[in-house]
């Protein structure tokens, strides 16, 4: 048993710190920190400058571009990201539908669609949940009809992340009735200005912008946009939550939240004293620094797993759940440390009108109710339970 | 025993219940509490017309309620309805103007409102700890910090240091600066900034005054709680009868049902907590049931907000469906008058004093 990295570990390392020092972009870190927004300009500078280093694609094999690293490497440069407040890089194009193409897609699609991911021409956003499909995503009803050399496809996406700053999507469709519910989907690529595509921002519960529903109505697609087989859709689902899973427990996020509540509680004063030296405060504290110190370490065990088996298994779910329960947990702290400076809605102070207590706190509220939907994204933490009872409980 | 409500706060309930159900239904409150001036000003007169504000007041000073349990019913309801006016700086007003010996009833007729001005920026939830001071010629410096419903007051009544003791100053909006913003979970606040303002003494050696305005306060936002509470419950329940995922309610699955009991259980805990503290607020110990009352409410809130957002998945996240709004007023009280640790600090100094006694004897 070693804990430790190889030296190899450690030289690629500082060789990403080295890089994250000189090219990270102050004014990007200082938002992500704050925890607001990012502008499109900001996403897609960042983009370029990783694409430029060839660290972009970090799914990808060599072959298509990627650095091919393993997957502790691949962990260190995530966890060196959030060290450094790096914006997290969407995964849509360059971790879902890159690895899709790489496994599913013909020479032709390869080649005219994953340099333009690369290079930033194309934005893509997911349509997989609808309205009556979400923990059921099986269930899906939007229809693509064969018509000639066309897909002809009518219903409705939902939870579109960043749909806004995209020009492309790829969906699930149903192209059959027959058989199970699964055997009857397709995985097809639609370019956003067809007409009939109707994209419509959703609010969420703290004001922000960032999903969005997809109405489509009869939008016609070529035949030649088709991933893989017709109604074997669901197989590339399927591979693509695989994919999703590295990195699930967000453990370079919850780092980050620690060390920020740790900089409030030291900052925060209660009477004469500082938080930190409320004992309830502190025990809360210290009770999810523990949880977060284990969780780094299942982390790393079931990567090691993952390393060895080739792929990750089953169990990752815990870390889904666990992960994401640590993360809320500590985005709570935040918001509690603040006390009533915690009230005022975000945009009513971001503008500097107000110096409003300890710097960077403006967002905390937000963020923590923003933060409710990890545990209900990405197969919603009772699915990964169902997933485990499944799969490990031999019952 | 009887834990009936009398006819008389029968009659009122009904009354308020219907009028926010016809007239202030919980979509145009989502509507106007996000921007300024985070309320509805005509409502509010209308509430006041209603003999709602009379109804929170003593008889003493020209109204006909004020008891813990007038302050629970009212808050009960105001809950259900999410209700943004800024009625609790008015019970808190009432009482403190009360001790004062002024007259209120312009306040309790809605035409002057007042904004009580406590927390600071150091001094979230602790009376001990205001910074706040003022000179023997009644002139204030300092900062008071997310003042509910300071963003309509005329006046502010506010907790100030002369030496060691803590009184309570009147001071005219005008005389201070006073920076307006709309709240997270809707309604409307201000940060009040004193240097040197003048201000008018009301009482000399505040603290039991602005200990009983802070424990009515408390009570009526637990009670505020509980209607959410019950409603969010209601919402959560309601939808895993109706949505349908692998061909069945979700409500079918023993996992979910399960979490909706406990909901159901801390909410009947939350409700019987704060019946206890209505019934203590004149009394001797009124500080200690507030105090247990709070902590358990922000306990309680959060869990059946959280949960009431993850059994309703993605919906729940999203502006246009209300429980969204709900979860966070529910989640925001907790910042209001002390929050779940400061609360229980109380408590538990309370224990360590049982056991001195203790060891006396």
């Amino acid at each position: 048993m070693d804990l430790n990295f190889t030296d190899q570990e450690r030289a690629f390392q500082s060789e990403v710190q080295t890089f994250l020092a000189d090219n990270l972009p102050d004014d990007i870190a200082a938002k992500v920190r704050l925890g607001d927004g990012l502008t499109k300009d900001m996403m897609d500078l960042w983009h370029s400058i990783l694409n430029a280093k060839g660290w972009l694609a970090t799914t990808w094999t060599k072959a298509f571009g990627g650095p091919g690293w393993t997957p502790v490497q691949k962990h260190i440069f995530e966890e060196e990201c959030c060290r450094a407040y790096a914006p997290r890089i969407l995964p849509f194009g360059l971790n879902m539908l890159g690895p899709v193409l790489q496994k599913f897609g013909t020479a032709e699609q390869q080649e005219s669609i994953l340099p333009r991911i690369l290079s930033g021409e194309d934005w893509w956003c997911q349509g997989y949940s609808e309205p009556g499909a979400g923990s059921d995503l099986a269930s899906l009803k939007t229809r693509a009809i064969r018509e000639g050399d066309e897909y002809i496809i009518n219903g409705q996406k939902t939870w579109t992340t960043l749909g806004q700053h995209s020009n492309k999507i790829f969906c699930l469709v149903r192209t059959s009735s027959e058989g199970k519910p699964q055997e009857g989907i397709s995985f097809v690529l639609v370019d956003l200005d067809t007409p009939g595509i109707d994209m419509r921002p959703i609010r969420l519960i703290e004001g922000g912008h960032e999903v969005n529903e997809v109405f489509f109505t009869d939008v016609r697609v070529p035949i030649s946009n088709l991933v893989g087989e017709e109604n074997k859709g669901w197989t590339i689902a399927k591979f693509l939550l695989s994919h999703e899973r590295t990195g699930i427990a967000g453990v370079g996020f919850s780092m980050q939240a620690l060390e920020e509540v740790k900089s409030l509680a030291h900052t925060i004063r209660r009477g004469a004293k500082r938080l930190i030296d409320d004992p309830l405060f502190a025990a809360r504290l210290a009770k999810v620094e523990i949880d977060l110190e284990a969780m780094k370490i299942t982390n790393l065990r079931m990567l090691f797993q993952a390393q060895k088996q080739g792929a990750p298994g089953p169990e990752t779910s815990m870390l889904k759940i666990k992960g994401t329960v640590i993360n809320q947990e500590l985005r709570d702290l935040a918001r509690r440390a603040l006390g009533p400076l915690a009230a005022p809605f975000p945009g009513h102070v971001s503008d500097g009108n107000i110096l409003f207590g300890p710097a960077d706190t403006a967002f905390n509220a937000a963020r923590y109710f923003n933060n409710r939907k990890t545990s209900i994204f990405g197969g919603s933490n009772e699915i990964q339970r169902n997933i485990l009872t499944k799969t490990m409980l031999e019952l | 025993m009887d834990f009936n409500l009398t006819e008389d706060r029968r009659m009122v309930l009904d009354t308020l219940s219907r009028y926010l159900q016809d007239q202030y239904p919980v979509e145009h409150r989502i509507k106007v509490a996000y921007d300024a001036p985070f309320h509805d000003p005509s409502e509010w007169s209308e509430l006041a017309n209603l003999g709602l504000f009379s109804a929170l007041a003593d008889e003493s000073v020209g109204g006909f309620g004020g008891t813990g349990f007038d302050i629970a019913v009212i808050f009960e309801a105001l809950g259900k309805a999410l209700n943004c006016e800024p009625v609790l700086p008015l019970v808190m007003a009432s009482r403190l103007l009360g001790f004062a010996g002024r007259d209120q009833h312009a306040l309790l007729e809605g035409v002057e409102n007042y904004a009580v001005a406590i927390s600071e920026p150091d001094a979230p939830y602790e009376l001990s700890h205001i910074n706040c001071t003022a000179t023997s010629e009644h002139r204030l410096s300092g900062r008071k910090s997310a003042v509910y419903g300071g963003q309509i007051a005329k006046t502010f009544l506010v907790a100030a240091k002369a030496g060691n003791i803590l009184n309570l100053y009147q001071v005219d909006a005008h005389q201070a600066e006073v920076i307006s913003y709309g709240l997270i979970d809707g309604g409307g606040a201000a940060e009040v900034l004193l240097d040197d303002t003048p201000a008018e003494l009301l009482i000399e050696n505040a603290v039991h005054a602005l200990s009983d305005a802070v424990n009515a306060g408390i009570v009526a936002l637990c009670s505020e709680a509980v209607g959410l509470m019950t409603v969010s419950y209601d919402m959560t329940v309601d939808y895993l009868r109706q949505r349908k995922q692998f061909g069945r309610p979700i409500g079918s699955f023993q996992a979910l049902q399960h979490r909706a009991v406990d909901m159901l259980t801390e909410i009947e805990q939350a409700r019987s907590i704060t019946i206890k503290a209505a019934a203590e607020l004149d009394g001797a110990q009124a500080s200690r049931y507030a105090s247990m009352a709070k902590n358990l409410i922000g306990r309680a809130s959060r869990l059946v907000a959280e949960e009431a957002i993850q059994l309703h998945g993605g919906i729940a996240m999203t502006w246009e469906y209300p429980v969204s709004h709900f979860a966070k007023r529910l989640v925001m009280l907790d910042h209001q008058l002390g929050d779940t640790d400061y609360h229980l600090s109380k408590i538990i100094d309370g224990l360590a004093s049982d056991l001195s006694n203790h060891n006396a004897a």
